[in-house]
């Protein structure tokens, strides 16, 4: 494999990357505040997407100002869902708010399918993410450049929204320890709000950026991103915002990498993740960055 | 006073009126329905099967398991593979030819169906020796990480699966009474596994497990050995299914499959036998039932063109409904027996137990 070859797939391996890391935050930040895997966050991903589609194809506001609605619709669905279908249940066994998640996923996957037709749709992408770039013989989507830069804008707002403001301070402290965070008179349920419209925002930037890069919007296109960036999230060290970002970024590396070196695997793209996952579960449980701690009785 | 209806009223013999209508149920059922009719109460079996294997896992040691679709698609490509004519798979292997080895192996349906059902459960024990050092939503991805490779693999598996184009044409063995003698007795196992020692040790872990092992149960192995019987019965529910469809491919073993099952274990009551089994036929009847959502519809007031995909959007409403207000789904962790319909009044009482 030659220099250019290599640097074609390492641009491509770093678009992918952040995507799965912008994904993966809003899992680990679920997680982190209601130990809930939001089996439901690929769905928020995909209903992104397709606001943003539908806003931005009914011309009836510029482009970015349509981006910039459908992630704030996003957002409120995302803080909708925590109220519908996660908040009646915080108190009964994580079993059923798991199985919840899981249900409301299902529920949305089917809506969409109604709503927006099973059959592919085409995004009409923004001329300004879809130029060709040309650097030293190495041709790059213009796209492939936002996302990562994309990414490290939203995880610095991040970053200091969560360590330099008081809803960061109450949101540490939530998931620190619910009863104890309550008893500092921290308003618990918008803390958990926040903390799911934070998510949102991230999933619908991620949607509309994956479907930049991947032009065709399909109800059940959240499924997989959805997993493979929780696994992002685990492989991390689910919890951390830090863990998560470096989750994303290599699993991203080893899928577009491992097929880049070896073509032969191509067709078990899918199947890495998983792989990747289990192993780090069996040799370091609370992966890379995560913390240890200790089982209460 | 005294109901004639009381004297005859023992257990015993109102479990022998149960099985003789039932069977009688069944011959009338053999004859009567129509083949639609019958590919419906037929896959009523087969969804007793694999949601029962579920439960046992979810309701009963309490294992979150995601991984369920995986098995099955063990089970359905073994017994395809084990039952079909080399002639058949000729002509299935169009574009690579099978492994010389499979070629020439056809057996007969019964001793297909448990050869399945071990190399599920053999693979159940590879995946469950380390993934069941994980525990609760760990434990469930990384199940459903599992059933997602066994997914890849065989698409990739071109010589032993016919890789996503799957297998064809297979032998329609699954018939009436297969799948329901199955699924009575993977009930009867189901029921006295959970009366044995076994299933008290299972009952326990689910309930604390810290407090099992203080008890001096093998958490461990107890849970493996509930992983490895659940694999069992899954992959025999899988080779079922794939010879009353016919028609198998890598893809339909997607994880959506495991959520169908689980949709019948949490709406029958994660952790009972009877709810699993009436959630079972209620949700297969149902889901054909609804058809007619899909179609077009005239509620005098609204009337609307075919939509697809409405009767899913029922369910998964229906569905959230449950786990929203009714979290323990049909029956909790009840049994419905005689003595539960005593209770509420729908038989006349018992004599005390001797």
């Amino acid at each position: 494999m030659d220099l250019r070859t290599f640097f074609q797939h390492l641009a491509n391996a770093l678009s992918v990357g952040s995507l799965y890391a912008l994904i993966a935050i809003g899992y680990s930040m679920v997680y982190g505040i209601l130990r809930l895997i939001n089996f439901a966050h690929g769905d928020v991903f995909m209903l992104g997407a397709y606001i943003a589609f539908y806003l931005v194809s009914s011309a009836l506001m510029p482009w970015w100002v349509a981006l910039l609605v459908a992630i704030g619709l996003t957002c409120l669905f995302g803080i909708g869902l925590e109220r519908v279908a996660y908040r009646p249940l915080r108190n009964s066994p994580r079993i059923s708010i798991m199985i919840s998640a899981i249900g409301a996923s299902f529920l949305i996957e089917n809506l969409a399918v109604v709503l927006f037709d099973a059959r592919p749709k085409a995004f009409a992408v923004p001329d300004i993410f879809s130029t060709v770039v040309k650097i030293r013989g190495v041709s790059i989507v213009s796209v492939s450049f936002f996302i990562p830069l994309i990414t490290f804008v939203l995880l610095a707002i991040l970053l200091f929204i969560v360590h330099k403001t008081k809803i960061g301070m109450a949101m540490r402290a939530v998931s620190t320890d619910q009863d104890a965070a309550r008893l500092m008179a921290i308003d618990v349920d918008k803390t958990v709000s926040f903390t799911f419209g934070i998510g949102s925002i991230l999933a619908a930037v991620g949607g509309i950026m994956w479907s930049f890069k991947y032009p065709q919007l399909l109800p059940l296109m959240g499924i997989m991103p959805g997993l493979k960036c929780f696994i992002a999230a685990v492989i991390g060290g689910i919890g951390s915002i830090g863990g998560a970002v470096l989750g994303g970024f290599l699993l991203g590396l080893i899928e577009i990498m491992t097929i880049a070196f070896l073509p032969d695997l191509t067709g078990y793209r899918d199947a890495f993740a998983f792989i990747l996952l289990i192993v780090v579960l069996l040799v370091k449980p609370t992966g890379l960055l995560g913390k240890n701690q200790g089982e209460k009785v | 006073m005294k109901s004639p209806l009381a004297k005859i009223a023992d257990r015993r013999v109102l479990d022998a009126s149960l099985v003789a209508v039932l069977l009688a149920g069944f011959f009338v059922a053999d004859s009567f329905l129509d083949p639609f009719a019958m590919q419906i109460f037929k896959l009523c079996a087969i969804n007793i099967i694999l949601a029962l294997s579920l439960n046992l896992l979810n309701g009963f040691t309490g294992l979150f398991s995601l991984g369920h679709a995986g098995f099955m698609s063990i089970g359905a490509f073994s017994c395809a593979l084990l039952t079909m004519t080399a002639a058949q798979k000729q002509m299935n292997f169009f574009l690579k030819p099978i492994e010389p080895w499979l070629m020439n192996v056809t057996i007969p349906f019964l001793p297909a169906l448990i050869i399945s059902g071990l190399i599920a459960a053999f693979a159940g024990f590879l995946i469950g020796a380390p993934a069941l050092r994980l525990r609760d939503d760990y434990l469930a991805i990384a199940t459903l990480g599992f059933s997602e490779i066994i997914r890849v693999v065989f698409t990739n598996l071109q010589t032993v699966t016919n890789g996503s184009l799957g297998l064809k044409g297979l032998p329609r063995f699954t018939t009436m009474w297969w799948a329901w003698g199955v699924a009575a007795a993977v009930t009867v196992l189901m029921v006295s596994l959970v009366r044995s020692s076994y299933g008290r040790a299972f009952k326990a872990i689910r309930d604390n497990e810290i407090a099992a092992e203080a008890m001096g149960i093998n958490v461990f192995r107890m849970k493996l050995l509930s992983f490895v019987i659940s694999a069992f019965i899954a992959g025999i529910g899988g080779a079922l299914l794939a010879h009353h469809l016919t028609t198998i491919d890598p893809k339909q073993f997607q994880f959506l499959k495991t959520f169908d099952v689980l949709l019948i274990v949490v709406l029958g009551g994660i952790g009972s036998i009877s709810g699993s089994i009436i959630a079972a036929i209620v949700v297969t009847i149902m889901m054909e039932a609804l058809r007619f959502l899909d179609g077009p519809l005239n509620l005098i007031f609204i009337q609307t063109e075919g939509t697809p995909g409405i009767r899913m959007v029922v369910f998964s409403v229906l569905l959230m409904a449950v786990i929203l207000f009714r979290q323990q789904g049909l029956m909790g962790q009840k049994e419905l027996s005689w003595d539960l319909l005593s209770k509420a009044g729908l038989l006349p009482r018992f004599k005390a137990k001797e």
